[in-house]
């Protein structure tokens, strides 16, 4: 009878540590789910005299995918953001993060290029914007213009079929 | 003798040396930002003090090489010499990371327990112990009436 007390108590430590090792203390929720996408007018990579920005993609849903050719986890994910560009849902943005565009341009003709348009944030204000603190992260943009879901970290198999696809066909309606 | 005292006096002073120069190594924020007064120097220093690191865990914006922190460092420079008040620039980087960019986070619904739950767990424990306290008051009572009622029995059969 005297046990039942810290019994439980260790029961219950147990299994709110239990619970702890189940949470990802590395995946940081974004203040901007649901929010308006933050403004941007950047270069692009394959025309670095044009300019594209948020307005450019009012009214259709788009994703925008941030990478860098320094990022070893964005070649573990690339497989999935072209998987997610062969199935023609949704126009798919690359945001190249702190990166060199001679370097960007080689990754993408070695690994091949998904994205229908790439965009250069060569000092990461844009990103410093959208929140982003590490690479890669995908975002899922309605036609409003809103942010309406963030991966954090490579896309997979699983979080790329649960996730991102059924985020974006919800916005498609 | 004199060659010796030398020797042990150069070793010395190449250890302060060797210190010296590692000891550079623990500050990580290197930038050495211009400000336009010193009270603004005091707010960025306060600022980055207060700002945690976001890939690195447990490090703050002061202490970390990371290069989200160098930028991050330099946007909160910028923003002081823009004119945007130490508040305004916190509000800034809770918009786009979220309240756990802030070390101390503020009083709202979902940090409730956070705060409370300290004070929640003392006043729980000063209850316990006050509970186990009179528990106790109670079973001693009975043992000294017991005491009395065992002397007045061992006196008895003295009086006979």
């Amino acid at each position: 009878m005297r046990f039942i007390l810290p019994l439980g108590a260790f029961i219950f430590m147990v299994g709110l540590l239990g619970f702890g090792l189940t949470l990802d203390p590395k995946k940081i929720p974004s203040p901007l789910i649901g929010k308006p996408a933050p403004e941007f007018s950047l270069n692009m990579l394959y025309a670095p005299n044009e300019m594209l920005s948020k307005k450019d993609f009012l009214g259709q849903v788009w994703v925008l995918n941030v990478w860098a050719s320094w990022c070893v986890s964005c070649r573990a994910e690339h497989v999935f953001i072209t998987d997610l560009a062969s199935r023609n849902l949704v126009k798919i943005v690359g945001l190249d993060y702190k990166d060199q565009p001679e370097d960007a341009r080689r990754w993408l003709k070695q690994f091949g290029n998904p994205y229908s348009a790439s965009l250069m944030d060569i000092d990461g204000r844009v990103g410093i914007d959208w929140g982003v603190y590490g690479v890669p992260e995908t975002f899922v943009i309605g036609k409003d213009g809103n942010i309406k879901y963030k991966h954090i970290g490579p896309v997979t198999k699983e979080s790329l079929e649960k996730e991102v696809i059924p985020a974006i066909k919800a916005l498609l309606g | 003798m004199l060659i010796k005292r030398i020797l042990m006096r150069q070793w010395r002073l190449s250890l302060i040396m060797g210190l010296l120069a590692f000891s550079g190594l623990c500050v990580a924020s290197v930038e050495s930002y211009q400000f336009k007064s010193p009270q603004m120097e005091a707010e960025y220093n306060q600022l980055i003090g207060e700002l945690r690191c976001l890939v690195c865990q447990n490090q703050n914006l002061s202490g970390s090489n990371a290069d989200l922190a160098k930028d991050l460092r330099r946007q909160t420079h910028e923003l002081l010499m823009e004119g945007n008040s130490p508040d305004q620039i916190a509000d800034y980087m809770v918009a786009r990371y979220g309240d756990f960019v802030l070390y101390r986070p503020p009083l709202q619904n979902n940090t409730l327990l956070l705060w409370l739950g300290p004070f929640v767990l003392l006043l729980v424990v000063i209850v316990l112990v006050f509970v186990k306290m009179r528990k106790k008051q109670v079973l001693v009572a009975p043992e000294q009436a017991a005491m009395e009622k065992a002397k007045q029995l061992l006196s008895e059969p003295q009086e006979k």
